[in-house]
């Protein structure tokens, strides 16, 4: 195939990913609106579609009672189930085009490279691998009830990727090119996605919080607060040292190679390292007394904002960082104390 | 972990009113203060929140370039933020007292932790709660064994899982058993290297140095302080600490990118050196290319630009030579339109402009349309009078003062304009002499440093990687089986506690209890659902 065929390819799966994702938003959404339902019959279809498993979710509600089970409410529950199981398979073959898009990328560059050179194939990594990272963890943590969420944020993610960031394929810049930004990308971007469900699973516990523990709605399908609170620290637990490894090893031995500073406190380290110590401060806090819980989650969501806005807002905000996915700028140097003169005066 | 918290929980010093407060117990209380987590989480919140500033105002230990710009534009917020220190927030007073306090902190949270460590590393789980039910995790069973055999098969079933055991005291009717140790150890490890990764960062920026030089092609660089163009040495970096050696750069290449979007990027370009690691070593070559830095001795050597010099030669209007040479131009932006200067040594002329490495005339305008030198043009203005070659003042070589100097103007009043192309020669108007453009030749960029303390730093970001690891992944636990003789059977009581707070202990303890219990016989029924407790779920 050629490189131009690859790249289509590569635009094509992207959107072929971003319909699917869209069509598991729909169907999670008709899911969570069937769940309208009478307290018992409402049990039942949690039951039914596997929520309560693991010791990890548990359902409020009792069993079934018998007697109950009229069959409008056994239908219902099994069309509950039946979407909530079509969902996630419109996920799967949404993720799979998403990851071929992402392979499509490399593909076509030349030479052939990892998937990350500017800020569109960031965003595309980013956002394939939140995805990614859900369904790993979907039965482990059973995150059924992120379905909606995570599908809403995935679409909305590649929707600004594809209309303001997309660019065409270029091949790394010389100072991208090396191993250890392979790497680098890699864990951070693994990181991302895993804080990105951690991030969920806090802001819902805020939520949940401020709705209290309901038996209607969609709401009553969001776990309790105590299962929220410990899914997220796991995630976030298991996200840290990855985040770690990336922005503190990785990241200072690609720095030292291509900039000669393995440190340099240029703005986007500047904000990994934010980034960094909120996470930090968020483990804490879980274990400090009156941080427990709520001001957890909120440092959590901090946490996610700074990592959010390094990835996409400081490209945009700050002039003078190094990381210039935002354009392949050669390594045009300044001297300093040299002028800048302008073209206007000649 | 949870000593730190319960000390701040149950001990919230003695009522007194301040007064009263001798000057040890002050410092008690602010020690204690100063150590506890509350203070730990605060301070790391407020380091998050003193790095913001470094990310948005120009730093200039970053790009002191950016500095005076943004000092130009801002004459009356400048003084401000010098007083604050904001050009340089990560060297700055308030920055530093934040992590030194985070420091002190943290040390002192360190070291009683390991003394409170190191004694209960050998204390036996403790005894069994009197009512193992009222534990949030707990499972019951009958079995038809004896009390002994059942307590016995727990022992064995707990050790080979990896618990420690409490040795059984007399009349004992419980197992008690403990796992995850190392958690703790793992989260001292992590706090300690957090030290030793500032020291080794606080090292660097001590005893090493960073520096840049631009190297025509041919020109030898001798490694000494004043080789540089720009030096940034670390407060106890000494003028004996530079490596001896020489180096210079023989040739250059560059690969352009002809085609797709980043048409007009370099793909590859690297930099033949020769080089002595000292006056008498023997010479040695290196490709020195991005990404792949040349090591000699403690100091790195690194490719991170490159540049056009145009060779320009100068005649007065008797004919005699006053300037000849490459000068380096600088790129203005990726295009590599350069802009540069040419100081003619006591000639009282000077020259200006740009320099275009593919010149293209674009709807009248002139651009560069190639980064390559495929059609190089230079465009100068020239200026005559006192442009301060000779007051002795350090002048800037990539600036001309013009500030004592008159543009020289054609016969229309406007300003006369050099435009050569290459090999071309023009004569300057009033019998100023003659400048020809006799060729290009490339720069580079050199970066020099030496970083000292880069491999202690690393070994402990990696340690404190690991200790993290055990300290969120090694789950500490304790569980205990008692087992009662109740009628004809035994009734066997099991209940888990998990001691690190992300814990879901209720798998364990319902995997422990079926192995305890073992395979149910054929004709049982399955055992009902609500044996294993799961209220943990629950709990707040
Ligand atoms: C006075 C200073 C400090 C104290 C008293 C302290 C105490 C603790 C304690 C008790 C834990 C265990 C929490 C748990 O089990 O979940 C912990 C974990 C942690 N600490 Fe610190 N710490 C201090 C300073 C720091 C500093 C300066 C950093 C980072 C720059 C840091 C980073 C961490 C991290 C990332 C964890 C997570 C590990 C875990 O959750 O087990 N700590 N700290």
């Amino acid at each position: 195939m050629t490189d131009t065929a690859w790249e289509t390819l590569s635009n094509q799966a992207i959107g072929v990913a971003g319909i699917f994702y869209f069509l598991a938003l729909m169907v999670h959404l008709a899911e969570w609106a069937s769940m309208r339902a009478p307290k018992a019959t409402r049990a039942m279809a949690r039951n039914q579609a596997g929520q309560a498993r693991g010791g990890v979710a548990v359902a409020t509600g009792g069993p079934p009672s018998a007697g109950e089970g009229a069959e409008a409410a056994a239908a219902r529950s099994q069309r509950v189930a039946f979407l909530g199981r079509l969902g996630v398979i419109l996920t799967i073959i949404a993720c799979a085009g998403h990851f071929v898009s992402l392979v499509g990328r490399g593909m076509a560059a030349d030479p052939n490279r990892v998937p990350w050179g500017n800020m569109y194939e960031f965003t595309v990594s980013g956002s394939f691998f939140v995805v990614l990272m859900y369904l790993a963890l979907h039965r482990k943590y059973a995150l059924a009830w992120m379905a909606p969420i995570v599908t809403g944020f995935v679409v909305t993610v590649l929707m600004v990727a594809v209309i303001w960031l997309h660019s065409e394929v270029a091949p790394l810049t010389e100072a991208l090119d090396s191993y250890w930004l392979v790497i680098h990308v890699i864990s951070a971007v693994i990181a991302t996605g895993a804080f990105t469900l951690g991030g969920i699973a806090s802001i819902m516990y805020l939520v949940k919080m401020r709705v209290g523990e309901t038996t209607t709605g969609p709401m009553s399908r969001v776990p309790s607060l105590a299962v929220l609170d410990r899914t997220a620290y796991r995630v976030h637990a298991f996200a840290f040292p990855v985040w770690t490894f990336a922005v503190l090893i990785t990241g200072p031995i690609w720095a030292h190679e291509a900039w000669s500073r393995y440190w340099n406190w240029d703005p986007k380290e500047v904000w990994a390292f934010i980034t960094w110590v909120v996470y930090a401060a968020y483990l804490h806090a879980r274990a400090t007394a009156g941080w427990k819980g709520r001001n957890a989650a909120i440092l959590a969501i901090i946490g996610l904002a700074t990592l959010w806005f390094n990835f996409i807002g400081i490209n945009y905000f700050s002039t003078s960082s190094q990381h210039s996915y935002a354009g392949g700028a050669p390594a045009v140097v300044e001297v300093r104390g040299a002028p800048a003169p302008s073209l206007e005066t000649r | 972990m949870t000593d730190v918290q319960e000390r701040s929980q149950t001990d919230p010093g003695p009522e007194r009113r301040p007064g009263e407060l001798g000057a040890r117990e002050l410092a008690r209380w602010l020690w204690r203060q100063l150590t506890s987590m509350r203070t730990a989480l605060i301070l790391l919140l407020l380091l998050a929140l003193a790095a913001v500033p470094g990310s948005v105002i120009p730093q200039s230990g970053v790009d002191a370039l950016d500095v005076s710009r943004w000092k130009d534009q801002h004459p009356s917020l400048t003084p401000v933020y010098e007083r604050l220190g904001l050009f340089s927030v990560y060297d700055s007073a308030w920055f530093s007292a934040i992590y030194i306090l985070l420091m002190i902190s943290l040390v002192g949270c360190i070291i009683p932790r390991t003394f409170h460590y190191l004694r209960t590393i050998k204390a036996p789980p403790p005894r069994a709660p009197r009512n193992l039910l009222r534990l949030p995790d707990h499972a019951s069973y009958t079995s038809v064994d004896g009390v002994d055999d059942v307590l016995e098969q727990a022992r064995v079933v707990l050790r080979s899982r990896g618990y420690r055991l409490r040795a059984p005291d007399e009349g004992e009717d419980a197992v008690s058993a403990e796992r995850g140790y190392l958690r703790e150890v793992g989260n001292l490890v992590f706090h300690v290297s957090v030290i030793v990764v500032l020291v080794g960062f606080a090292i660097g920026s001590l005893l090493g140095y960073q520096g840049g030089v631009l190297l025509l092609q041919g020109q030898q660089f001798a490694n000494a302080g004043a080789s540089y163009d720009d030096l940034d040495p670390g407060s106890l970096f000494g003028s004996e600490d530079f490596d001896p050696f020489l180096m210079t750069v023989d040739s250059f290449d560059i690969e352009w990118l002809t085609e797709g979007s980043a048409a007009g990027t370099a793909r590859k370009f690297n930099a033949g050196l020769t080089y002595r690691e000292s006056v008498d070593a023997a010479e040695q070559t290196y490709d020195l290319r991005v990404n792949h830095p040349l090591t000699i001795g403690d100091t790195d050597v690194f490719l991170i630009g490159h540049g056009y010099a145009p060779v320009i030669t100068v005649r007065d209007g008797d004919g005699n030579v006053t300037y000849d040479g490459p000068s380096v131009f600088l790129p203005q932006d990726p295009s590599f339109l350069s802009f540069g200067v040419i100081k003619p040594p006591a000639a009282g002329i000077g020259f200006d402009g740009f320099f275009y490495p593919t010149f293209a005339l674009v709807d009248g305008d002139p651009v560069t349309v190639w980064p390559d030198d495929l059609e190089p043009l230079v465009s100068m203005l020239v200026y005559t009078g006192d442009l301060g070659q000779d007051d002795g003042k350090p002048q800037s070589v990539y600036a001309l003062d013009t500030e004592r100097a008159d543009p020289v103007l054609k016969d229309d009043g406007q300003p006369f304009r050099l435009d050569l192309r290459l090999g071309e020669t023009q004569t300057l108007p009033d019998g100023l002499g003659t400048v020809s453009f006799e060729g290009v030749e490339p720069w580079v960029r050199i970066q020099i440093s030496q970083s000292p303390g880069k491999l202690i730093a690393l070994g402990g970001v990696v340690l404190a990687l690991i200790g993290l690891l055990g300290s969120l992944f090694i789950r500490p636990r304790r569980i205990w089986v008692r087992a009662r003789r109740q009628g004809d059977a035994t009734m066997v009581e099991v209940a888990a506690l998990d001691r690190s707070g992300g814990g879901d202990v209720g798998e364990v303890l319902a995997s422990v209890v079926a192995e305890l219990r073992g395979p149910p016989p054929d004709d049982a029924p399955d055992p009902p659902a609500d044996q294993t407790d799961r209220e943990q779920d629950d709990r707040p």
